[in-house]
Parts: structure tokens; C-alpha cells; sequence
């Protein structure tokens, strides 16, 4: 009995003849329009809820066939919809016209606490804190040590260990000096293997599929009477011979957000990146003519070798793909 | 039988008490409380799915030859998580349907957090004493928003593997720290092997503890604060008029989970979303057209599209242009939106507490403030889709995507001006949004013409009812409260009582036994 308990902790209520217990009691009146339910006709919104019911039976049971005579992903979805949408429906109805009618209201009380309550609270924490803590200054500063030390620990594996430093990775592709230029199954690409306007996408030989040495060749029409395809004016003098017999690489990682920039347009010579449009025109150094790309894509130099297969002069003289913070201006 | 037991857990546990007030609680009748309910049981559905998902899913980027009963991609080289995604379609039984619903409840699960968002924005209940309930709830919509762009990536398919590749790229380009951030997030350089199991543990593990806390928390704070309540009579800020918990809201409140449950699964029965198998693969050199996420990360793709192409060079570092449309902008509007109520408080220097809520007509400034931002996010959403309207309008891309550009910057401005003014004509028609009694002209045999105003349609003409406090406090002597039977009245008691039936009144002092009402 809990009351007993309560008398032997000598804390019971009814040992102060002037404690009042309050105990919030509700004030119903069963014939309070309140509690009339809301259906006019209750016989019939029986009727209906559990016609809800009846339904999702049904749908219940017929998911049960559908799964264990393995139908279609329709019929079985559908069957467990329908028994959800029954027993949903029934239980509104049941709710809305089967149950008191209402309004009924609860009172709000001030959350906020009276002044005397926070003093209390604010007394209690600062006497009881003064004891524990003021002048034990010594105690708090080794407490400080253990846990610093403990939390600086705590970040290597929690950080550190997570993944390796970028290093030179993200300013270096695989692409050496000398490297074939090989398709997706290691094959050596040669002159012979692009129709004029066509494009393949190329690796080197040590790293084939790889996310940042992806390069895109093209041939570009009509091929340039000089020999090499002449680069725009600002990079005559470097990139004149970078582009042998009309055919032109640039790296295929996009200088926005790293997407692959898979599309080449043959009629206006234009590569275009699927993931947020933005246009490089080959013919100019893939500068970015639109969209949100902010720099050109990297040119790979090549060179055609003594039996006709496509090698790099060189590795990319720039990093690839999306900025980074210590990325300054090359 | 049921007596025994409550009686054994209520000595132990105390429930009469507290459980009774709680049984009490009232919710207020009014259809837009129900969004976030949309939202609370979307989420249900999520863990009910997603541990259904867990037992067939291998979080493993390993490369494996697919065997399964796919027939175009036999053969092909996917990753085991790529594979184990195609078994759940069309090897394991009701996998399929079971991938739908967790993929389209995610997708209800956001848009109910931003509608129901939406109302309590433009309500005003935020307002003081609800500011940190306001902080939790978009809080919970950004996890949301993380939880499902990390879901939608687990499967390895072309589409999401580009989503990735992006959002490597997006964290790189945080200044300082960024490179290490993608690093240490990856294992490495993208791609690496290690991002799946990494975001599979954030999915179903780490973020889905963090929402179920702050969930708590969400509901925890809303039942100590009580429900606002829509401005009407009888409501006043000292009360909460609507069902109780018991049994009305119960009833409805399941029947609406039931419902939910019931759409989501109507839409994966109808609508097939996400046919990983059609986009194949995630292949790093490999990329589809139109590659868009799902719709809550819309607004971030359209802002990455409209961006104009700039980046920020200078004493040997780069603040990458990719930094100004998904780092800088998704900071500043969930930094403004969770500091929202103190930033209102600070413009308006309304410091008190509100109960009542606000109608949006009423606080035009909010109101079109809120509608000019949400334009906003609105067009960026329909810039994510640039390739495709081009395409689909047979217009140039580089005349939608400049117009996008004008229009995040003038339809927000437009919308300011419109909203602000439909507000101030609202206002001036106190009737606006209630039904109008209609006349009835007559035209006598001598041609002239009377007025007379048309019967009531029903519903127009229902009485109103007062609201019944339910938990009234009366005070009454300890005295009486030893009464061994309860029920024969204390001098405060308001209501004359029904006759007693059953008394669980020896075990609690024999105040009161509650009557039985709901017959």
C-alpha cells in the first residue's frame, strides 16, 4: 500500500491536517454535449468502420497469397496498401464519429519558474559547487591535463586515421612522360583507330578506369594542314605542338564539381559536362565558354610515336579536376 | 486480469499520475497539425523498411562478376553493394517492394519536415517559448537531408556514384581544411574503397541514433509545452482546445499512421523510383544524362548550375567556385534558419510569449518574407533541371540557364511585393476564407425587387459548443481523501458524477474512481 510506505517515511499528506492534495479530476458529465459522439447514425458509421476493417482483412490476406505465391511487386504492394488504407480508414472513422464529439480544453500552466524557485535552484548549485570546487583549484587542473591529453589522443583515431594526407595525389595523375594512350580494356590507341570527329575516352597504361587520369582524345575535323592543330595565342609557345595530325586530348575530369565531361559535340567542337552543362570549346583550349565551369580543362601534349600509336609528351602540367584551397594559380 | 498487471507496474512505477494527465493531453483540431505527424510516421516506415534493407544490403564497394537474374548486366563487373542492391529487387521476396517504400518514405519523410516547417513558419509558432523546439525541428531537416542524399548513394549505381564524386569535390572545396576533410572522409583520394561502408554506418546507424534522439526530444519539448492553438472562440492563450489523447487522437492519430504506411505503399505500388539497374554500374570515367538527386538536394544542384563561373585566386590559394553554392549558401540558409526566432524577436522586439498563433494574413512582412525566400529555394529547384527543360521546351540550354539567373534574383523580389499585398487586401475583409450567407433576389409581379437572404446550407448553422475543461484541479481535505469509497462527493467537486461502477480507489486513498463516460 503505497499510503503505508508513505506513513513509515513519516512524509504522508495526511499527517499535516493542513496539506491539501491536489489531484486534478475531471468534471464529466455524461450528458455534457461534449461527450455525445459526432455520428448522427452510429449504426451505420459502425457499418462503415468496419467495412474499413473487413477491407484490410482482405488486403492483409491477399498479401499474404502474393507473397507466398511470389507475385509481382504490384500485387504485392497493392494487397499491403489496401490493408493499410482499411485499417487507416476504419480507425478514422471510428475516431471522428464514434467517440466523444468534443471540444475539450486542458489548461496551460507558466513553464517559467517564479523568482523564489530560481533562486533556490541558483543558491543550491553555487553553495554546492563552491564546496566541491572553489579552492580545489590543484584537482581541476590535473582533471584539465587527463582530458586534454586524452581528447588530443582521441583525434587520431577519430581523425587522423581516417584517410591518408592528399600529398601530391591531387596535383598528379598517373600520366608520365612517354605513356601510351590505351582505351578502357588496355588496348594501345593508333592513328587508325578514330574516325575524324570521333572521341575515345583513354587512360595510361598503369592506371586504366581511373577516376583523375581519364582523358578525353578527339579528333578533331577538318585536320590541320600544318600538322598540329594550332592553340590559341596565349599558349602558342608551349602547346605548339601538342595537338599532332588534328588530334587533341584534355583531361575528362570536369574543373567544376569533377564530374566526367562525357559529351563531345563534333559540330561545334564543343565538350560538354552532363552534371551542371558547362561548355569547353576544344578548338580553344577548352577554355569554358559557359556554365558554371570557372577554368579550362587540362591539355595533355602528345605525340604520335615511330609505329603510330599515341603517346604523352608529358604528365599534365597543371592538377586536374575541381579547386582546392592550396591550389594558388598554378 | 489487466487490473493485476497495471496494478503490479503502477506500484512499482507510479503511472496513475502522470499517465492520467498525459491521457488528458489535447490536441488541437486543426488539418495542418497533421504534417508533421506525416513526417513522424514517414520516418516509421523508414526503420521499419530499413531494416529489412539491412539484412540483404552489403555495404562493400568490392568488385564482384554479377550473376544474378538481371539479364542485360550478367557478366558485368558491379560492385557487391551494386549487387546486393539488384537482389533485393528481384531475388529476395518483397525486396523490391520493401527498396520502394523505404526510397518514396524518405522522399515524404523531407517534404512533410519542410511543409510542416512552412506552417509553423508562417503561424509564428516558433515565437517564444518554442524557440528550441524550432532549433531541434530544423535540425532534424537537415539530417533528413544528409541521411537521405547518404541513402540514395549506397546502391553504386552511375547516377549516385556521380552524386559522390560531386560531393567529394563539394568538401574539397571548404578553404583550409578542405582537401584533408575529403581525405579523411574517403579514405584517400576519391574514389577509394571505403566510402560505402563509411556512409552506410553514418545511414543506419549514426544518423538515424541522432534523429531518434532529437525526435524524442522534438515530441518531449511539445508535450511540455502544450500545442499552440489557431486564434478562435474559446481558445485562449491559458488553454488547449481539441481531442484528448485518449481515446479520440489515438484512434485518429493511428488510423493516419495506418494511412501514410497505406500512400507509401500505393506509390511504390504505381510508381517505380530509383531502377538502379537501368542506370548500371558506377563506373568513374561513365555518366548519364540528366543526372539529377533527389528532389530535396534539387536546390543545391540548380544553385551549382547557376553559379556564375567564378573562384576566388590569390597569395597561393583558390577558394573554389563549387564553395559559394554548396558550402556558403546551404550555411548561411540553415544558419539563418535555425537562428530564425531570434532574428525575428531582434527585428520585432517581441520578447513575450505566445500561445496563440498568428494568421500568416496578419503579419504580412513575415509572411512575404518567408514566401520570397522559399521562391527562391524554388527556382534553384527548377534550375536543377536545366538540361531537361531545354530539351524538353526544344530551347537553347544557354538562354534557360540565363534565365534561371535572372529569375533567382527577380521572382523572389516579385513574390515579396505580391504576397505582401494579398496579405494587406486579406486583412481588410474580415470574412475572406468563411463561407458567405448568399441572397435571394426577388422580382415581384410589378417589377420591383427584394432582397431576401438564403436559407442556411448545413453545416452553417451548427451551435457552437463550448470547450469542457478536462483537468480541472479541485482541492479537497486530506480528510476526505481516507474516504474508503470514492465518488460521494468532496465540497469542491464541480460535476455531479456519474454513479461509481469500480473503484480503484482503496489503492490510492479512495479519492475519485473516473466515470465511465465513453459507453
Amino acid at each position: 500500500m503505497p499510503d503505508e510506505s508513505d506513513a513509515t517515511g513519516g512524509l504522508s499528506p495526511r499527517d499535516d491536517p493542513d496539506h491539501r492534495v491536489r489531484i486534478p479530476v475531471t468534471s464529466l458529465r455524461a450528458d455534457a454535449p461534449q461527450f455525445q459522439i459526432a455520428a448522427k447514425n452510429p449504426r451505420r458509421a459502425e457499418i462503415v468502420a468496419s467495412s474499413g476493417f473487413l477491407l484490410a482483412a482482405a488486403g492483409f490476406a491477399g498479401f499474404g497469397a502474393a507473397y507466398w505465391q511470389n507475385w509481382s511487386n504490384f500485387w504485392l504492394a497493392l494487397t499491403f496498401s489496401v490493408g493499410f488504407a482499411g485499417l487507416g480508414y476504419g480507425m478514422v472513422v471510428w475516431g471522428r464519429y464514434l467517440m466523444p464529439r468534443g471540444p475539450f480544453s486542458e489548461s496551460r500552466h507558466r513553464l517559467a519558474p517564479t523568482a523564489v524557485e530560481r533562486e533556490v535552484f541558483v543558491q543550491d548549485f553555487a553553495i554546492r559547487g563552491k564546496v566541491a570546487v572553489e579552492r580545489r583549484g590543484f584537482l581541476l587542473k590535473t582533471l584539465g591535463i587527463a582530458s586534454g591529453i586524452f581528447g588530443v589522443v582521441l583525434s587520431f583515431p577519430l581523425l587522423r586515421s581516417l584517410g591518408p594526407l592528399p600529398k601530391k595525389t591531387l596535383t598528379q595523375t598517373a600520366w608520365r612522360r612517354g605513356s601510351y594512350l590505351v582505351d578502357i580494356t588496355g588496348r594501345k590507341i593508333s592513328t587508325s583507330d578514330l574516325e575524324v570527329g570521333g572521341f575515345i575516352t583513354v587512360f595510361p597504361e598503369t592506371d586504366i578506369g581511373g577516376a583523375y587520369s581519364q582523358t578525353m582524345l578527339i579528333r578533331v575535323d577538318p585536320p590541320p594542314a600544318s600538322g598540329y592543330l594550332t592553340p590559341p595565342p596565349q599558349f602558342a609557345k608551349q602547346r605548339a605542338t601538342w595537338a599532332p595530325q588534328g588530334y587533341i586530348a584534355f583531361s575528362k575530369v570536369c574543373t567544376h564539381a569533377g564530374c566526367p565531361v562525357g559529351l563531345y559535340e563534333e559540330l561545334t567542337k564543343q565538350m560538354l559536362c552532363p552534371c551542371h552543362q558547362s561548355l569547353f570549346d576544344v578548338t580553344d583550349a577548352a577554355i569554358p565558354i559557359f556554365g558554371p565551369a570557372p577554368r579550362p580543362l587540362p591539355q595533355l601534349p602528345l605525340y604520335i610515336d615511330d609505329e603510330g600509336f599515341f603517346r604523352a609528351q608529358d604528365g599534365y602540367d597543371e592538377p586536374v579536376g575541381p579547386g582546392y584551397w592550396e591550389r594558388g594559380n598554378d | 486480469m489487466i487490473d493485476a498487471l497495471f496494478n503490479w507496474f503502477d506500484e512499482r512505477l507510479g503511472i496513475s499520475g502522470s499517465g492520467r494527465k498525459m491521457l488528458n493531453k489535447i490536441f488541437p483540431d486543426h488539418w495542418s497539425f497533421l504534417i508533421g505527424e506525416i513526417a513522424l510516421y514517414s520516418f516509421i516506415v523508414l526503420l521499419g523498411t530499413g531494416v529489412f534493407l539491412t539484412l540483404y544490403f552489403v555495404p562493400s564497394s568490392k568488385d564482384i562478376v554479377y550473376e544474378g537474374p538481371y539479364a542485360p548486366l550478367r557478366g558485368q563487373i558491379v560492385s557487391e553493394a551494386f549487387a546486393s542492391t539488384l537482389k533485393l529487387s528481384f531475388a529476395v521476396r518483397g525486396g523490391l517492394l520493401m527498396r520502394q517504400m523505404h526510397h518514396w518514405a524518405a522522399n515524404i519523410f523531407v517534404g512533410s519536415i519542410v511543409v510542416h516547417m512552412l506552417r509553423i513558419f508562417f503561424t509564428g509558432a516558433f515565437r517564444k517559448p518554442r524557440e528550441l523546439n524550432w532549433i531541434v525541428g530544423s535540425t532534424l531537416l537537415i539530417l533528413a537531408i544528409f541521411n537521405g542524399f547518404l541513402g540514395y548513394s549506397l546502391p553504386d549505381d552511375l547516377v549516385s556514384g556521380t552524386g559522390i564524386r560531386i560531393s567529394f569535390s563539394i568538401v574539397e572545396s571548404i578553404p583550409l581544411i578542405g582537401s584533408y576533410a575529403a581525405f579523411f572522409l574517403f579514405g584517400g583520394n576519391f574514389p577509394g574503397n571505403a566510402i560505402i561502408p563509411r556512409f552506410f554506418i553514418l545511414h543506419v546507424l549514426i544518423l538515424p541514433a541522432v534523429i531518434v534522439g532529437l525526435l524524442s526530444a522534438h515530441l518531449g519539448m511539445l508535450v511540455r509545452q502544450k500545442h499552440t492553438q489557431f486564434p478562435g472562440p474559446g481558445n485562449t492563450p491559458r488553454n488547449v482546445v481539441g481531442a484528448p489523447l485518449w481515446p479520440t487522437f489515438v484512434a485518429k492519430t493511428t488510423g493516419f499512421m495506418c494511412l501514410t504506411v497505406a500512400v507509401t505503399g500505393l506509390l511504390s505500388a504505381f510508381f517505380q523510383i530509383n531502377p538502379v539497374w537501368l542506370y548500371g554500374p558506377y563506373v568513374p570515367y561513365k555518366v548519364s544524362y540528366a543526372v539529377q538527386p533527389d528532389w530535396y538536394m534539387g536546390w543545391l544542384d540548380g544553385a551549382l548550375r547557376i553559379m556564375p563561373s567564378w573562384e576566388i585566386v590569390g597569395f597561393g590559394h583558390m577558394i573554389p567556385n563549387v564553395f559559394f553554392p554548396a558550402i556558403l549558401l546551404p550555411g548561411i540558409t540553415f544558419g539563418v534558419l535555425q537562428a530564425w526566432p531570434f532574428i525575428e524577436a531582434r527585428i520585432t522586439h517581441d520578447h513575450a510569449e505566445h500561445q496563440i498563433l498568428d494568421r500568416p494574413r496578419d503579419r504580412p512582412k513575415r509572411t512575404a518574407f518567408g514566401a520570397a525566400v522559399f521562391s527562391f529555394y524554388f527556382v534553384l529547384f527548377g534550375a536543377s533541371s536545366t538540361d531537361v527543360l531545354a530539351n524538353y521546351l526544344s530551347i537553347s540550354l544557354n538562354v534557360v540557364l540565363t534565365s534561371f539567373r535572372y529569375l533567382a534574383v527577380g521572382v523572389p523580389v516579385v513574390v515579396f511585393a505580391v504576397t505582401y499585398r494579398i496579405c494587406k487586401e486579406m486583412q481588410r475583409v474580415p470574412t475572406a476564407g468563411k463561407r458567405k450567407r448568399a441572397n435571394v433576389v426577388l422580382r415581384s409581379a410589378e417589377g420591383g425587387y427584394s432582397t431576401v437572404p438564403a436559407e442556411q446550407r448545413p453545416g452553417d448553422a451548427v451551435p457552437r459548443v463550448e470547450p469542457l475543461p478536462l483537468d480541472e484541479d479541485i482541492q479537497f481535505l486530506p480528510a476526505l481523501a481516507g474516504a474508503p469509497r470514492a465518488g460521494n462527493g468532496s465540497p469542491e467537486e464541480q460535476a455531479p458524477e456519474p454513479p461509481a461502477e469500480q473503484s480503484d480507489g482503496g489503492r490510492r486513498g479512495g479519492v475519485f474512481t473516473i466515470p465511465r463516460v465513453y459507453r
